[in-house]
């Protein structure tokens, strides 16, 4: 067992069923002491506050909880909090430029009507500002395969993909 | 909070992971990348004494060139295994497969050990594993032994692994020569699991004709199956004179595909012959335009 993992109620070798872990969380250290089987998603939302990590269906179906875990984006609800320990995460609230308003993606979503009730939203602006950091030209084919892995039940993707084309775009402009 | 309590182990080495699943038996389930294992506990369709998490196992985590073999260390994730140039030049098979597994998300996570350990009959990487004949390694505590791919998977849901084995790697054999692969699946929507699929790997000889070839079927049973008869049907023959339809149904022609609420068995089964159909004709095109990577091409 790590040294790291703090062990609270048993003896190592049975190993922990509570423990501490650390983690960075949109620039901040954080630090707090969990069941090990809470997830990183509850744990996001309510130890550290960041309740824009959404959960829809907690079993890594509906994209809800994506957040950037060292850099990739992963669900949130299919990640153990105890598994994020020493991790860099990025939740949507850590996607804000630094002088506050919105990103690209954001501002795109914003623009093309990408949202209508806005619970999927995090999950997709997270998910496109990774894709498309990693992929910045992709065709209609692949951008649409990319954003197979959120669902939204509003409204009916055509905004959704719209906003994402025009977030490549825009990113392609700015890179220039 | 929806998976049930259990005691969290993070062994840093493969002996100290074997050690932990010895102590707890049964009760003791690896964690791997924790994509199929996490809604598995979240639906509480299993419960888990004890969690053997194998994040911290970096000698897990490989691609490399093992002598004819390419081997893959459990733990590299699926992302990491699809943007292996090693993996895409020498096994091209496996990598045109990783695009089919879930999401980009769960392929950030998901692992190519994980995946087989879980052994969904339509998960890709176990049928890339059965149809190109790998070898699985898994380490227990007396020692490592190496599993053929064909006997690795038993059931649904289940392997020939011990309760107290990890499997450690997959040794994919690298096919020399005129060669062509091909993967094709229909799913309901990009991303699910396939209602049938099928990957082929054919060598032509000198004069054109299927010197070898292998056709891999991916949920139409409770474990990924080769379709020998296909297989012995067309080795030796000029693809010119096949008839690929019939080649796709002599493939399925053994299977017994589940009947559920997604498909009918009889579905599934055209859908299966569809897609042996399709993906013989693109490999054996692929092997005709010797476009097909050598290992020799890839180390170029």
């Amino acid at each position: 067992m790590a040294d790291h993992v703090a062990d609270t109620r048993e003896a190592p070798e049975q190993g922990v069923s509570v423990a501490q872990v650390s983690m960075t969380v949109n620039g901040t250290a954080r630090r707090t002491t969990v069941e090990s089987r809470k997830t990183l998603a509850d744990t996001l939302r309510e130890d550290f506050g960041f309740t824009g990590t959404h959960l829809g269906c907690e079993h890594g179906v509906c994209g809800a909880c994506t957040v950037l875990v060292d850099g990739a984006a992963v669900r949130s609800c299919l990640m153990f909090a105890v598994q994020a320990d020493g991790a860099d995460v990025v939740t949507v609230e850590g996607l804000t430029p630094p002088g506050g308003g919105l990103s690209a993606v954001q501002q795109a979503f914003r623009e093309e009507h990408g949202l209508q009730c806005g619970f999927c939203t995090p999950g997709f602006v997270v998910s496109v500002t990774a894709y498309l950091r990693d992929n910045p030209a992709p065709s209609d084919a692949e951008l649409r395969a990319a954003l197979s892995g959120n669902l939204c039940r509003c409204t009916g993707y055509q905004g959704i993909v719209a906003a994402a084309r025009r977030a490549a775009r825009e990113l392609a402009e700015e890179q220039q | 909070m929806k998976p049930a309590p259990f005691s969290y182990h993070r062994p840093e080495t493969l002996a100290e992971a074997v050690g932990t699943l010895g102590a707890f038996g049964d009760e003791a389930r690896v964690l791997a990348g924790g994509q199929s294992l996490v809604p598995v506990m979240a639906l509480r369709l299993g419960r888990f004494g004890h969690i053997v998490d194998l994040g911290q196992v970096g000698a897990l985590r490989y691609v490399r060139d093992d002598g004819g073999s390419i081997a893959v260390g459990a733990m590299t994730t699926h992302a990491a295994a699809g943007r292996d140039p090693l993996a895409a030049g020498s096994v091209p098979l496996l990598a045109r497969a990783i695009p089919f597994i879930g999401h980009f998300q769960i392929r950030n996570r998901g692992t190519v050990g994980g995946s087989c350990a879980h052994a969904d009959p339509a998960a890709e990487i176990p049928a890339v594993a059965v149809t190109l004949d790998a070898e699985m390694e898994a380490a227990g505590p007396e020692r490592t032994r190496r599993i053929p791919a064909a006997e690795f998977f038993a059931s649904t849901y289940t392997t020939t692994l011990e309760p107290d084995e990890v499997l450690t790697s997959l040794r994919f054999p690298v096919w020399q020569g005129r060669t062509g692969f091909a993967i094709r699946e229909f799913a309901r929507r990009s991303g699910d699991f396939a209602l049938a699929g099928a990957l082929c790997a054919v060598t032509l000889d000198a004069d054109c004709r299927i010197e070898r070839a292998a056709i891999g079927l991916l949920g139409l049973g409770a474990v990924p199956v080769r379709a020998f008869q296909a297989e012995q049907a067309i080795t030796g023959t000029a693809p010119g004179d096949l008839d690929m339809t019939e080649i796709g149904l002599l493939a399925v022609a053994d299977t017994d595909p589940p009947d559920d609420v997604h498909a009918t068995s009889a579905y599934r089964r055209r859908v299966g012959a569809a897609m042996a159909a399709q993906a013989l004709a693109a490999a054996v095109a692929e092997a005709q335009a010797g476009t097909g990577i050598t290992q020799e091409a890839a180390h170029g």
